[in-house]
């Protein structure tokens, strides 16, 4: 693209060169500055996560000081394994809630993956037998439609894997962990091709589509299952490590590397190109202090997690970062990375925001729209896996219950708006987060349901009560 | 007078059985400021659309630099260089200045965007146009002014190597000192030698930045008069009846004689 010549004609504008009317963006900042504003836009209402973190904190010196057992490394690599699966299916529906819609079927869609994935293990790939003639033709003609309702939708990826679904379910391939997990998430995009299409191109709102959806797959996790059976997973080594399991000391601080390595690179990387490009950015000391702090974080937290932190120290070894450390983390940055920095990521905020001008703007809506259930439905098949992996076993409940409503609080306590247009992954992260404390903390204390499911309610009713005052604030200051 | 930019020749449009386009004749020169007055259901928004691609014409030509071509869609028209600048603007509250001008258009590939190139580009079409309320083009919109969304909407249509911009009531929601911005930008569009449409309502406004006056009257271009040479009766007129004096539509009676 070239400048235009409206820009090249133009007599040189005022002293100071072209670029000396925007007054912030051409004088950098001194640290005190950057940090004085900072503060002055918390005071505006742009608050972020802060609450949710500062939430976080206070749960955690909370149930620190009321039990001996909640800050110890068990309990710490405990709680990470638990609220993983409910995090990321949290991740996946942040993409939802982007565009303002809602998908109340992320819950059961994770169980009929986790059902479909455990079969696959239990019946030694032999889904046909599994399943019965009928009900497997059905369930490989649903994959093939949805293959088609995708290719319909110009949505390639979903296609490509509701076809592996099909392929998987019809070969018959023998029983591989590896193949499994493939097999979940690629039922799971099938669904969300399913979803998406009814969404975008019928027009229904999705708080309708995905409430029938909702019931329907839980009625299909307990035909796949069958009333008060259980497909158990334990004895699958690979699927039981994927929760349960830790890297090596070398793999734990291998990952240690990568991760604080990666941070700092891709953060100076940008800091020093924009430095260069005569750009304004933060003041240099505020960034290295933030990679100075988070390359501290992990390698604290790799020391910590490469401790013995077996309750029997002498009978068995439990060290290592956990795996499911390095899964939400990958798809934390992949998640990330595609919302920042990919077209698909700014037309996802710009449909959120204002969907005719998105539409004006030469962006395909529906496409847009319909993409994010496979995304959300997607994740939610990986967040399957891991908690299945958890419980070692996939019973009909599984994925319903609180699940989905657990998945929707992490993303709102993280901050991410329900109105669509504001909300980042790392929210899911944050506010999963807290849920898992809370569960947790709380199960330590011996508390029965009643008063976890009480507090956990009023975690989120706070969070929302946060938002809507911080939003209030936001718009008061502009007038 | 310089070379027409843009033609637009004996243009009909109906809607069902409504006609609201009569054989309606409209010539966009570089460097002026035409405003396009009229009525409510006069038919401005109407023929502003069927340049953007948005409606298509039932019959009449339009012509670019003198070639006649065919708009079917926004697109088209965004590829000869025409620019709509719409009443509701059109800018996504949740994105910065940055993101809303590059919108559909992002630079870079489409799995890693050159945000250095689109920041600069920018900030420097902003300043070309003298845009000097906006503080950072990192802000994002929803903090902006009435008037400040309506500049960044402006500078977006001017971003795209644009040669004529259409702009449907652009300072309609405005106050004083906002309106007086876009105006001012208004002007220099045309100073860097854009064709600019001013849909408006409002007179002062009109006179104030308009080299032509054009004035549709029940789905009829009536009269295309020079701003200078105009009062603002006269176009009054031009727009309650159709007519003033010599000018307009003929008489009745010169009909029925």
């Amino acid at each position: 693209m070239t400048d235009s010549p409206a820009k090249t004609e133009t007599p040189p504008p005022p002293v100071g060169g072209a670029i000396s009317d925007f007054g912030i963006d051409t004088t950098s900042q001194s640290t005190r500055e950057a940090i004085g504003n900072y503060f002055a836009r918390l005071r505006g209402g742009e608050l972020g996560s802060l609450p949710a973190l500062l939430g976080l904190a206070a749960l955690v010196i909370a149930f620190t000081a009321l039990s001996d057992n909640f800050l110890t490394l068990n309990n710490t690599a405990n709680l990470i394994a638990q609220g993983a699966g409910k995090m990321i299916i949290a991740m996946g529906l942040v993409y939802v809630l982007l565009l303002g819609e809602i998908d109340l079927s992320a819950g059961t869609l994770s169980g009929v993956c986790a059902a479909v994935m455990a079969m696959h293990y239990v019946r030694d790939g032999n889904l046909l037998g599994g399943m019965g003639s009928t009900v497997f033709y059905v369930f490989v003609l649903g994959m093939v439609v949805a293959a088609g309702l995708a290719i319909l939708m110009r949505i390639w990826a979903g296609a490509v894997l509701s076809l592996i679904a099909v392929a998987i379910a019809m070969l018959g391939v023998p029983p591989n962990a590896w193949i499994e997990m493939l097999l979940a998430v690629c039922v799971g995009a099938a669904i969300g091709c399913i979803t998406g299409f009814m969404v975008s191109k019928i027009g229904m709102p999705s708080f309708v589509v995905t409430l029938a959806l909702f019931i329907t797959w839980q009625g299909v996790i307990l035909q796949f299952i069958g009333e008060g059976g259980v497909f158990g997973i334990r004895t699958s080594p690979i699927l039981f490590n994927v929760a349960n399991g830790s890297l090596s000391l070398f793999g734990s601080w291998l990952l240690c590397l990568i991760a604080a390595g990666g941070y700092a690179a891709v953060v100076l990387g940008e800091h020093f190109r924009r430095l260069r490009k005569g750009l304004v950015t933060r003041p240099t000391p505020i960034v290295l202090f933030k990679v100075g702090a988070v390359a501290a974080i992990a390698i604290l937290a790799t020391w910590a997690l490469t401790i013995n932190r077996s309750p029997n120290p002498n009978l068995v070894t439990i060290q290592g970062v956990p795996y499911v450390v390095p899964i939400i983390l990958a798809l934390l940055v992949v998640g990330t990375y595609v919302l920042n920095r990919t077209r698909y990521g700014r037309h996802i905020y710009a449909v959120g925001g204002n969907a005719e001008a998105a539409r004006r703007a030469g962006i395909n809506v529906s496409k847009i729209r319909a993409s994010v259930f496979v995304v959300s439905a997607s994740a939610a098949a990986i967040g399957a896996i891991v908690y299945s992996s958890k419980a070692g076993s996939v019973d009909p409940q599984a994925g319903g219950l609180n699940t989905l409503l657990f998945a929707v609080g992490a993303a709102v306590i993280g901050g991410t708006s329900l109105f669509g247009g504001r909300g980042k992954v790392a929210h899911a992260v944050i506010g999963g987060l807290v849920l898992a404390v809370v569960e947790n903390g709380l199960g330590l204390l011996r508390q029965p349901a009643a008063v976890v499911n009480i507090v956990t309610g009023l975690v989120l009713l706070l969070a929302a009560t946060v938002d809507a005052l911080s939003r209030r604030r936001a718009a008061a200051a502009l007038r | 007078m310089t070379e027409p930019l843009l033609e637009l020749i004996g243009i009909n449009k109906s809607f069902g059985p409504v006609h609201v386009l009569h054989d309606v004749n409209l010539t966009v020169r570089a460097g002026e400021v035409t405003a396009l007055v009229g009525d409510n259901g006069a038919g401005k928004s109407t023929l502003i659309k069927c340049v953007a691609g948005i409606h298509p014409t039932d019959s009449g030509e339009v012509r670019f630099r003198g070639e006649p071509v065919h708009i079917h869609s926004p697109k088209d028209a965004a590829d000869l260089g025409i620019e709509v600048v719409y009443q509701d603007l059109a800018l996504a509250d949740n994105l910065d200045v940055v993101q809303n001008m590059f919108l559909g258009r992002e630079r870079g590939s489409g799995w890693l965007m050159d945000e250095f190139s689109m920041e600069r580009a920018a900030r420097e079409t902003l300043a070309s146009l003298s845009v000097r309320t906006v503080k950072s083009v990192r802000t994002p919109v929803s903090a902006l002014s009435g008037g400040q969304r309506q500049t960044v909407a402006i500078a977006k249509a001017v971003l795209w190597d644009s040669k004529v911009v259409l702009l449907d009531e652009p300072t309609a929601a405005l106050g004083v000192a906002q309106t007086r911005q876009v105006l001012d930008l208004v002007r220099r569009l045309a100073e860097q030698g854009l064709g600019v449409v001013l849909i408006s309502h409002n007179m002062a406004d009109v006179f104030e930045v308009a080299d032509r006056i054009c004035t549709l009257y029940l789905g009829r271009l009536v009269a295309d008069l020079p701003a200078k040479e105009t009062t603002h009766s006269q176009v009054v007129e031009l727009i309650t009846a159709g007519r003033s004096g010599e000018l307009g539509l003929a008489r009745p009676e010169h009909v029925t004689l």
